[in-house]
């Protein structure tokens, strides 16, 4: 697969995490990409809130470079990638403005260039089954939340590929890579972008909400695809902490660095040291309880094979001889004659409902009978009757 | 306070500006959904509906004064929402331009951001993170306001004095150039 | 119900279909399905002892809408007339797996009939009243800002019914479906589908603002120490009394708040609001542990397949379509076709009467006749330009057109050859026929080609 390259501004500055981590995604996962050539600013917020044409003529600038390669552009920075798809539905959608827009930047504009964002790419063009067999180190035990922002999801008239309300893409990019992803109520709600920055006595209230309610959902880290949303979740947290007079402490990752780390990079190369919230112990924590459950899972795997094991032994046996089983059978049935208290004991450890079980057999005998074959078959089953026989009876009385 | 109509420039201001936004502020009913899901709607004088509310009445000057549409984050909640599918994001957008256009700032630290964000992009073709900082700070009269975060941003290598520059960007500022002629719509 | 099922000219038939209907006005041959019920309801009592010894007891029920359980054997709602059981075949055991096998034993009159298949009927009957009522829009496949249906507290108003009514899962208890707990407070939001343009409705369902106030004063009235919120954009009492019903349910403490939800969200085992109170002007957050939303009406499922069978339209968003919105509410567009209720569109109970009487007497007027008056302006066909081609009879969206033998005259002697015939009962003058017609042969009375041409005539030279 080979893919233009947007990294955007952010990328490379703020969100120098998310640039490095891309990277080393994309080479991990077969994924080649071509930067484009002296690409410009998209305009983010700040262009759209000045000046219409501005704030198209920027994207499409990229877009005619994108046209020239002929290749689909990856955008991984969500507001560079919902600034370029809108640009892209003005000019596929109204020829007189895309007229316009082509003179202003002084470029052929055919409006055939396609913006995709990294969760596009990751879980639909790569599939989550590629995803999930690069992953070495498994995110088992990890619980996170994803946290998608807006401008990955809205409009939708734009941006198209996921539910505006309860996206799932990033969430199946996560899940591929071992980890528990919590179900949340706050996956899209604005962060509060670039107000953070400059009135944060709003902003900062709006960081807080996601953050609490991530807390609340029983998260212990938060993902995210968007440079902004990670650098106000990540830098901010502190100041956010301060202000509500709350702890968080949750690492904030972008969905490339766990898919990079995941698949066995270092910490240097993905990033990871370089979060203002520390971001190794969490890693290193849920290392160790992946190893954990990797254990418990062979434990149990090993157990359920040595039980499988043996049911077979004893249905070969029974199935080998009906002779000798049915004398098994005989013998059981004596014993329950002879010493029923003690054979009720095999059955039921509890005093008071095995003297119950007592009662039962004692007045019907074929009770007795299917005992003594299912404790020759399956100890088990035959433990399992005899307390249903006795919750039966129990029932009877009450009534 | 006295209802009048609005006057023929504001009524024709107002076609203007729903053109521009590509909604119709007449479909609204009124029913506050956009208003219940703004996060940001806690801050605001007006939040979205009432700025609505305004424009259906005429009272675009007032609207245009309003704080709201500076402190609207741009999420678009508002709009994936409306049940009368109208563009509220899209028109806080055209209100804040035409805001600027009439130089009616409000809230002049989030037009100072701008500005400097957008200076950057015209002398550098990208971001120059620093210098917006540095801007903005002192346009808005906080020196030292975020002064916290510049080491430990620098050491991370998420931030640098020197901004980055493109081969073209001549291209850039040319394309402000021309949209300033214009008189950007 | 009881009523119509012991009146001697009437025939209540119950778990049926029509499948097919042809014939006109006042010739009418319905077909009618009459599903397998596996009990023989001329033996059967509907003494209940079947469905009390019945061991599959786990399944969903649909009446009470996945909130209470009932067996394989059941009868289909508490006041189903006739109060006889059916066995749902696909959960049955000995319908399935062969085993079981208990209700037949059990039953006093042998009434059980494992062996029962669908019947086919044919009636012929002289006029059609459709009243199938409706259904409610499916809200969790649209609104994702309220839970796509994930939050088990966040039920719709007739789940809200049966938690209500004394009959229900509950005996009449509110309570919270999730864990069983009485709720503090409880949350009505209207016009979930309704009037909205871009997800759901654009109509206004009509009954929903009464039906939530009664709902609110339920609550008020059960729970008296529990908060009732009502969120709306407007209250529509147009009805008699309407009004002084909802002032009743402000004076009970029900909290009427102006504005939308945009979303709901929960936190901990309660359910966060998130709306504006539009008449003080503030966004507000809610925490309650229900809500009941009061969902659009829609037509009821299979209403537009059945309205294709019998030959009649429907409107834009599914109705049934009445003939004049004024002067014509309960007549369709098909002659002898006539609708009742719901299923024409969203409306309350006393509306639902007036129609349904309406119908019927409509119905009477035309059985009173020997003989039924149609509309002139129907086409006519000139049978000595008919080729008898059979063109136009497929077009006629209506099937009043059909090929018949006349006897005829030529050079060589008498002859028979075929024309079309127009069926005046089904003709509704339509005009689609005519540019099918190569001889103009058919032409439409009152708006013929030379009646045309004079009117532009008229208006261009």
């Amino acid at each position: 697969m080979k893919l233009a390259y947007y990294p955007g501004c952010s990328l490379e500055g703020s969100g120098i995490e998310y640039g490095m981590s891309t990277e080393r995604t994309a080479d991990i996962l077969g994924i080649e990409l071509v930067e484009l050539d002296d690409w410009n600013c998209c305009g983010a917020t700040s262009g759209h809130n000045t000046n219409k044409l501005l704030s198209l003529a920027l994207p499409a600038r990229n877009l005619a470079i994108a046209e020239q390669m002929g290749l689909p552009m990856l955008a991984p920075c969500a507001a560079c990638y919902n600034r370029h798809r809108n640009t892209e539905h003005v000019i596929k959608n109204d020829p007189e403005m895309r007229e316009t827009i082509a003179q202003l930047i002084e470029m052929e504009l055919q409006g055939t260039a396609e913006t995709v964002s990294i969760l596009e790419v990751l879980a639909n063009q790569v599939g989550i089954e590629q995803i999930a067999s690069k992953v070495t180190r498994p995110l088992l035990g990890m619980k996170a939340v994803c946290y998608y922002g807006c401008l990955l999801v809205r409009p939708v008239e734009h941006t198209g590929f996921d539910d505006p309300e309860d996206p799932q893409t990033m969430d199946r990019i996560v899940r591929a890579l071992g980890a528990e992803t919590l179900d949340w109520s706050h996956k899209t709600e604005c962060c509060g972008a670039s107000l953070v920055t400059s009135r944060p006595e709003v902003g900062n209230r709006m960081l807080y909400q996601i953050l609490r309610n991530a807390k609340e959902a029983g998260a212990e880290c938060i993902v995210t695809a968007c440079p902004l949303c990670g650098m106000n979740l990540d830098m901010r947290q502190g100041q956010v902490e301060k202000e509500f007079n709350t702890k968080f402490d949750l690492p904030v990752y972008y969905v490339t660095e766990l898919v990079a780390w995941a698949a066995g990079e270092s910490r240097q190369a993905v990033g990871i040291d370089r979060h203002f919230v520390e971001a190794g112990r969490y890693l290193d924590e849920v290392a160790v309880r992946a190893e954990k459950i990797k254990a418990e899972k062979e434990a149990q795997a090993q157990a359920k094979a040595k039980a499988a094991a043996q049911a077979k032994k004893a249905g070969d046996q029974a199935d080998e001889d009906p002779e000798a089983r049915q004398k098994k059978i005989d013998a059981m049935v004596k014993a329950f004659e002879k010493n029923p208290d003690k054979m009720v004991k095999r059955l039921i450890e509890d005093e008071e409902r095995a003297a119950i079980l007592l009662e039962v057999i004692r007045e019907d005998s074929k009770k007795t009978a299917r005992l003594a074959e299912l404790m020759v078959d399956d100890a088990e089953k035959a433990s399992k009757a005899a307390e249903a026989y006795v919750t039966a009876e129990l029932k009877k009385r009450a009534k | 306070m006295k209802l009048i109509p609005a006057c023929e420039e504001d009524q024709q201001l107002l076609r203007r500006l729903e053109a521009e936004a590509g909604t119709n502020v007449n479909l609204c009913y009124q029913c506050g959904k956009c208003s219940a899901g703004c996060p940001a709607a806690f801050a605001m004088d007006y939040p979205p509906r009432q700025v609505i509310r305004l424009l259906q009445l005429g009272m675009v000057k007032q609207a245009l004064k309003a704080e709201s549409i500076w402190i609207c984050a741009s999420c678009e909640t508002c709009s994936t929402r409306c049940p009368r599918g109208v563009d509220i994001a899209s028109l806080m957008d055209t209100l804040r331009r035409e805001a600027l256009r009439q130089g009616l700032i409000t809230d002049k630290k989030v037009a100072a951001f701008n500005q400097a964000f957008l200076n950057g992009v015209r002398l550098f073709g990208r971001t120059y993170e620093a210098g917006l900082l540095l801007q903005h700070n002192l346009k808005t009269m906080q020196p030292f306001k975020d002064a916290q975060y510049g080491l430990p941003m620098m050491k991370r290598g998420k931030i640098s004095i020197l901004p980055a520059k493109i081969k073209n960007r001549d291209q850039v500022k040319k394309i402000f150039d021309k949209v300033q002629q214009l008189g950007g719509e | 119900m009881v009523a119509v099922a012991q009146h001697p000219n009437i025939e209540l038939v119950t778990y049926a279909e029509v499948v097919k209907v042809s014939g006109y006005i006042g010739n009418f041959t319905v077909t009618i399905k009459k599903k397998a019920k596996y009990v023989d309801w001329n033996l059967c009592t509907g003494c209940g002892t079947c469905w009390e010894k019945c061991p599959s007891k786990k399944i969903k029920d649909e009446f009470e809408l996945g909130m209470g359980m009932r067996t394989s054997i059941h009868k289909l709602f508490p006041q189903a007339v006739p109060g006889k059981p059916i066995i749902d075949a696909a959960t049955c055991t000995k319908l399935t797996k062969g085993k079981c096998g208990i209700c037949e034993k059990v039953c006093p009159t042998q009434a059980i009939r494992y062996d029962d298949k669908d019947q086919y009927v044919d009636e012929e009957v002289g006029a059609i009243v459709m009243a199938t009522g409706y259904d409610l829009f499916p809200w969790e496949e649209a609104y994702g800002e309220y839970g796509y249906g994930k939050y088990p507290d966040v039920i719709t108003s007739l789940h809200f019914e049966r938690l209500v009514s004394s009959q229900g899962p509950t005996g009449g208890k509110i309570q919270r479906p999730s864990d069983g707990k009485v709720p503090d407070s409880v949350a009505f939001i209207k016009c979930v589908g309704s009037r909205d343009d871009t997800k759901g409705k654009s109509y206004c369902s009509r009954a929903c603002c009464m039906y939530t106030a009664k709902h609110a004063y339920q609550v008020k009235d059960k729970l008296p120490d529990s908060e009732a919120y009502v969120f709306y954009m407007d209250v529509r009492t147009a009805g008699k009394n309407y009004e002084e019903f909802y002032q009743r349910s402000l004076n009970a403490g029900a909290k009427y708040i102006r504005g939308r939800v945009s979303k709901i969200y929960p936190r901990g085992d309660k359910l966060v609001l998130k709306t504006e109170d539009t008449l003080l002007g503030m966004p507000m957050e809610v925490e309650v542990d229900m809500v009941v939303l009061a969902t659009a009406m829609v037509p009821a499922q299979g209403a537009q397949e059945l309205a294709k069978i019998i030959g009649f339209s429907t409107d834009k968003d599914g109705f049934f379509q009445e003939a004049h919105p004024k002067l014509q509410p309960v007549e369709t567009f098909t002659a002898g076709v006539y609708v009742a209720g719901a299923c024409q569109g969203p409306k309350d109970i006393p509306d639902t009467v007036a129609q349904a009487s309406a119908a019927a007497v409509k119905v009477c007027g035309l059985f009173s006749k020997d003989r039924l008056a149609t509309e002139p302006m129907i086409t006519e066909v000139d049978i000595s330009k008919c080729s008898g081609c059979g063109f136009c009879v497929p077009i006629c969206p209506y099937h009043a057109l059909s090929l018949v033998e006349i006897k005829d005259r030529g050079h060589h002697g008498p002859f028979t050859r075929q024309v079309v015939e127009v069926n005046s009962s089904l003709c509704q003058g339509c005009g689609a026929c005519l540019p099918a017609c190569r001889t103009t042969a058919l032409s439409l009375r009152g708006f013929t080609n030379e009646q045309l041409v004079a009117e532009v005539d008229a208006l261009c030279l």
